[in-house]
């Protein structure tokens, strides 16, 4: 395919969700909201397949504020790639999996579309302004999400998780505009940004303005505590796409804009944040096996996993972020299809307290399975996705530092723990009055879930494709640090 | 490789797939020919490649014939390549043949055994089992520590399916959890041994590996990988500390019980320590470990098994201790010996599990002994060779399990004469509480109630074939090793397996001194004669129990109650982790990071609530500030030189 | 006339008007207050230019400089009308309700 063809995907890949969800607005009917949103979702996908079957980096530019110095521009490297397939498909799981909120379905599938528009500008821009400016395109319309259509303490929740972000966004911010104002010639390019040369305070002071906006997105230790609240309260569709898209913004964003910028910093402060990540794994690791609820269980158990990547990224070995960029994709692959079962789980019965349920596996076969299935995939057990990923960032761990493999590998056993007390209260056991009353997936379901099993194990048995996709950048951003 | 030989695994996984997705479908005998039958064609299939390998040993004895496959790459990375890679050599050979052949009767047995459940559930159980098997072979097959670790995964996971099989039990799925968790335990140590190989050598591959001993490994690296590797080994074959979970694991179906937890997953810790001999003869203080830990778990596991009433418990810590002789047996070098004693305790004791099975089956799931007895009269063909069996496994010659036991022990007594004390104590006690079994079961007057005695009856006949085939290989298993002292170059299978095991073996006999031929036959002698008193003893002990002879005091009651390791277990682990988990849960996040958080916010609202009561809305004072706002700025501004000074100087 | 005779006029005038702001209740009063301020800057001005550009012609006798005091005296004119006419009506439409001018009466808009 010749390059402005490519280009032009890209742009699409941004354009279409962004008119599709300003026109989402004007749609007076639910259903045609919904349509829209699949035939987007769809073309999106479409279009991110082909762009991801291209070898190669993609990149566009085109003038958008002259005279700051701020460019519309693109760039699809592996790792962009990677995560533009991530968010191509998480969009049509989630529209697939959840229905149409009855109040004002129209907003609801819009906001959708602006979030998935600003994702995908998170995943391709290589402006730090426009990152900026797609970061918060991605996130606005997730405090609306949240508040209209969450749940009961809705408000509560959406105030904590802005509150936390937004001081995020502005140190961001105020972390851009320092390195901006850094330059003869300011200008918001990632190549300006990467020739600046900051003193070494200098550099740690952004570093660490930088890391904390990205550490609460993603959240690692001790900064997490939106996040439960925030999962459990959000509409699931929503929930789906936070954890299964959105939390790989701070992971992108500190191997593409973090540790390429201040070298220095990040490997002076590799071995404090590594820890800390190791130690808030085994701390939502503990919580998640005392926790009675199926959305706050998974929340932790997500938790835990980000852990692990964010200490991958900063053992500074090649070895863990490969393991971190395919982790990328098969959490939020296996993520979303945890979700998917609460979701289900909560709307047939009413209930997501685990001890409320169980013997599932009598009444709903096909749905125990799909539910083994993924957790197996959360335990990382080897022919599903998250092995490859898991082993080759422990192992970049036990490179840099055995111990630190060695405690962090705790952690694994800790998951087998929660996750298969969690498939035991739903799936195992007796039935009781609640569950005596539920239905196994219908074909639509179960199609969708058998889709999201079979990339699970396809990537699982043969993650070569992935590895190929992301290996070169993987290798150029290794050596840009 | 020959491309029949990848059908090995293929057809148990093909097998997998057709019950697992057929499972509503299909009839139950079709489940059962389909499962039984895919096993049963890579058993014949194991046997050609066995034949295979016999004729090119024949041909050119001692060379190695290792067949590799290698169709594609698992993980293709700058820093490493992980091949997915299988192989096929002697070692291999001779555990596909274990596996295929005791998982194909095991398979006929379970078509009987499993009659009860509904179809689906009946394909179910099939499907795990098929799958199983596949995960096993891919075990031995495997050509490197990772494919050997994917096979080592699958084969926990079916252990874990297979223990919760009848999942509407919930002490059951806790005992598949406990299994499951106790394993990763050890897999966590596998795992960091994979590392560290990976880090030291860039490869896993067994060629590799141990083809570059000395060179890029330092000793201490040696040490450190076995120990590691040996913590899986721990954790999956259930040793000291990590082998709580395998008598739990009896909640499984009895089938299950044989095929996994006697017969093939639990020495998948002998085969791989047995496929790393390499690296193990190079690690003295790793193999001073492994001895101890096997003996100890033999001894302990022994004790146990004394006071247990459960049928299935007895064997489960039968077979934790058999599996601490196999260790001691690896620990003092004797690589041959373990792998003999894996292949005849297969033998022998999926021949209990599955008799356990015949008379638990004619009980109607009645598993305490104390209310057995007198089954002999019901049930001839269990209790021959049930009867077979506890011989083979007490040691008297010249069934099998005399054979591999007493090459274990000769190599423990020239490693260090106590090891070969207590090996014989725990010998003496395995036939000491496994005739205690056989008394209550079998011998004595019938204790159950009216209603079982009435229905006792012998089991079917694809039942019972499993158990005459398992009888014939446990009485002549042995002959395939036939130690020097009988008859000089008999031991058949120590020249099978020599390409394996000539470069361990060689760093092992450097130094090491023999037994005379006499010593030998007089060892032989008094251990043989110890045992048959004690099986006297035991016999005439227990032929005779009535009904609330035995009230657990003092040790009997320590040993009654497996010495309360399961009790501290739980207060030092698993309590203080489920309290620090709450601590972190109702106290760390609330009130310490959200604490913090809402902290935050509450001094923010606070001080607005404060600042607001200048906003007095009086319009003079307004004015006031105003204007006093204005001569304190004029005042800055026309000073700001001296200003800039003063914050130089103290700032 | 010396410069420093409009100085301490407009001095007093400005004082003038920040003691009757401060001072007074009555809104109309504090307005003519502040316009008697604006008024005190503006004659400062227009003195300021004046003699700026008085000095400025004995230099270069074409130049304009010094003259833009004066233009800003018009801005301020225009800004002071513009703020007359909207505190006017301010003030007209809190008599019609409170029949008052005081404008300790505003605190009211506080709640």
């Amino acid at each position: 395919m010749d390059p402005e063809k490519q280009q032009m995907i890209a742009v699409l890949l941004m354009a279409l969700p962004l008119a599709g969800g300003l026109l989402a607005f004007a749609l007076p009917q639910g259903k045609a909201a919904k349509n829209l949103s699949w035939v987007v979702a769809g073309l999106v996908l479409a279009l991110a397949a082909t762009l991801c079957l291209q070898p190669g980096t993609t990149q566009f530019q085109a003038s958008w504020l002259p005279a700051l110095g701020a460019q519309f521009s693109l760039e699809l490297n592996g790792l962009s790639k990677i995560l533009v397939l991530l968010t191509a498909l998480a969009f049509p799981l989630v529209l697939g999996s959840t229905p149409n909120p009855s109040h004002q379905p129209g907003a609801y599938q819009a906001l959708m579309l602006l979030t998935q528009a600003g994702l995908m500008g998170v995943f391709m821009a290589s402006d730090a302004l426009l990152f900026y400016f797609c970061w918060e395109l991605a996130l606005i319309p997730v405090y609306f999400l949240c508040s209209i259509w969450g749940g009961e303490k809705r408000i509560a929740v959406t105030f904590k998780f802005f509150i936390y972000t937004f001081v995020g966004s502005l140190l961001l911010l105020v972390g851009i505009l320092y390195v901006y104002f850094q330059q003869a010639q300011p200008s918001f390019s990632w190549q300006a940004f990467h020739a600046v040369s900051l003193s070494a305070k200098e550099q740690a002071m952004v570093f660490w303005l930088f890391f904390l906006a990205f550490a609460i997105k993603m959240p690692i230790f001790p900064l997490h505590t939106w996040q439960p609240d925030a999962y459990e309260q959000s509409p699931t569709g929503v929930t789906m796409i936070l954890s299964g898209v959105m939390v790989k913004m701070g992971l992108y964003a500190v191997i593409r804009w973090l540790l390429p910028l201040f070298p220095e910093a990040s490997h002076q402060f590799a071995s404090l944040i590594a820890w800390t990540a190791v130690a808030g794994m085994l701390y939502a690791s503990l919580i998640a096996i005392r926790q009675d609820d199926f959305k706050r269980l998974i929340a932790y158990s997500s938790i835990a996993h980000i852990g692990l990547m964010a200490a991958g990224l900063f053992v500074h070995q090649a070895v863990a972020l490969q393991g971190v960029v395919l982790q990328l994709f098969a959490h939020g692959i296996n993520v979303i299809g945890l979700w998917i079962m609460a979701d289900r789980v909560e709307r047939q019965l009413g209930t997501r307290q685990l001890s409320a349920l169980g013997g599932l596996a009598q009444k709903a076969p096909t749905m125990a399975i799909f539910l083994v299935v993924l957790s197996l995939a959360n335990i990382a057990l080897p022919l599903t996705n998250a092995f490859v990923g898991e082993f080759l960032m422990f192992n970049g761990l036990f490179r840099y530092n055995m111990w630190m493999a060695a405690v962090g590998g705790i952690s694994i056993i800790l998951a087998a723990v929660y996750t298969l007390n969690m498939v035991q209260k739903i799936i195992f056991g007796q039935t009781n009055a609640l569950t005596e009353s539920a239905q196994d997936l219908d074909a639509p379901q179960a199609l969708l879930l058998a889709i999201l099993v079979a990339v699970i194990l396809l990537t699982g048995v043969y993650p070569q494709p992935l590895i190929q996709l992301t290996q070169d950048t993987v290798q150029t951003l290794f050596a840009q640090r | 490789m020959n491309s029949y030989l990848l059908w090995i695994p293929l057809l148990p996984l093909l097998g997998f797939l057709l019950n697992g997705l057929g499972r509503n479908h299909l009839s139950k005998n079709a489940t059962a020919t389909i499962g039984a039958g895919m096993v049963f064609l890579s058993f014949v299939l194991s046997g050609f490649a066995f034949g295979q390998m016999l004729a090119l040993s024949h041909a050119d004895p001692g060379a190695n014939h290792t067949q590799v496959f290698y169709p594609f790459d698992l993980l293709r990375i700058p820093a490493f390549t992980i091949p997915f890679a299988l192989r096929v050599d002697h070692l291999t050979v001779l555990f596909l043949l274990i596996i295929t052949g005791i998982g194909f009767l095991i398979h006929l047995y379970s078509a009987a055994y499993m009659k009860e459940e509904t179809p689906p559930h009946f394909a179910r159980f099939f499907a795990y089992l098929n799958l199983f098997v596949f995960s096993m072979l891919v075990l031995v097959m495997g050509d490197n520590f990772v494919i050997m670790f994917f096979g080592w995964e699958g084969v926990g996971l079916c252990s874990y399916l297979l223990i919760g099989f009848w999942f509407k039990n919930t002490a059951y799925n806790a005992a598949a959890k406990k299994a499951f968790v106790m394993n990763r335990i050890g897999d966590l140590g596998f795992l960091l041994a994979i590392f560290w190989l990976l880090m030291k050598l860039g490869s896993v591959n067994y060629g590799d590996v141990f083809g570059q001993l000395g060179t890029q490994l330092t000793p201490t690296d040696i040490t450190a990988v076995t120990l590691l590797l040996f913590v899986g080994a721990m954790g999956k074959s259930a040793q000291i500390p990590l082998y709580t979970w395998l008598p739990d694991a009896m909640a499984g179906p009895t089938p299950v019980s044989a095929l996994i937890h006697a017969a093939t997953m639990v020495t998948a810790g002998i085969y791989m320590i047995a496929r790393s001999n390499v690296l193990y003869s190079l690690a003295p203080l790793t193999q001073t470990i492994v001895a101890i830990t096997g003996l100890a778990t033999a001894l302990f596991a022994a004790t146990i098994a004394l006071r247990q009433n459960d049928i299935k418990k007895v064997l489960a810590y039968s077979t934790v201790s058999q599996l601490g002789y196999m260790f001691l047996g690896l620990g003092v070098g004797a690589y041959t010996g373990a792998v003999f004693h894996v292949m005849t305790h297969a033998f022998f004791k999926a021949l209990l599990f599955l008799g356990a099975g015949s008379v638990i089956h004619a009980m109607h799931h009645e598993q305490d002994i104390l209310k057995m007895g007198n089954l002999r009269k019901y049930m001839p063909i269990t209790h021959i060779t049930f009867l077979l069996a506890c011989l083979a496994i007490a040691g008297i010659p010249p069934f099998s399990g005399f054979f591999s036991k007493d090459e274990i022990l000769v190599a423990a007594y020239l490693a260090n004469p106590l090891y070969y004390y207590l090996g014989v104590a725990g010998a003496l006690m395995t036939a000491f509480y496994m005739f205690r079994l056989y008394s209550l079961t079998f011998r004595g007057d019938f204790r159950g109630t009216k209603e079982q005695a009435h229905h006792l009856h012998e089991s079917p006949v694809p039942m019972t074939i499993p158990l005459v085939v398992l009888a014939i290989l446990s009485v002549v298993g042995g002959f395939i090793g036939i130690p020097a002292v009988f008859a000089a170059d008999a031991h058949w299978l120590e020249h099978f397996l020599a390409p394996v095991f000539r470069r361990g073996a060689a760093h092992v006999s450097e130094g090491a001194h023999h037994l005379s031929h006499s010593q030998e036959l007089i060892m032989m002698g008094v251990v043989t004669l110890l045992i048959l008193l004690v099986i006297v003893f035991s016999v005439r002990k227990y032929s005779t129990y009535t009904a609330g002879e035995e009230n657990p005091s003092g040790l009997a009651r320590v040993l009654y109650n497996k010495w309360y390791v399961d009790e501290l277990y739980q207060s030092l682990f698993v309590q203080p982790l489920h309290q620090l988990g709450g601590f972190f849960k109702n106290f760390t996040e609330p009130k310490i990071i959200d604490g913090a958080v809402n902290g935050i916010g509450k001094l923010v609202s606070y001080g607005s609530r404060q600042i607001r009561l200048v906003q007095s809305g009086q319009v003079g004072s307004y004015l006031l500030i105003m204007i006093l706002a204005i001569v304190v700025f004029f005042l800055v501004w026309f000073n700001d030189l001296h200003l800039q000074r003063f914050f130089q100087k103290y700032f | 006339m010396p410069i420093q005779y409009y100085i301490y006029f407009c001095l007093a005038l400005f004082s003038l008007g920040i003691i009757g702001v401060l001072t007074r209740r009555n809104a109309i009063i504090v307005f003519m207050c502040i316009e008697l301020m604006l008024n005190a800057v503006n004659l400062l001005l227009v003195a300021f230019s004046k003699m700026h550009h008085a000095a400025a012609l004995q230099a270069a006798p074409q130049t304009t400089a010094g003259i833009e005091g004066q233009l800003f005296v018009f801005f301020i004119m225009v800004v002071a009308a513009a703020e007359v006419s909207v505190g006017l009506a301010i003030i007209v439409m809190m008599y019609r309700n409170t029949h008052s001018i005081d404008i300790n009466f505003l605190n009211r808009l506080k709640n």
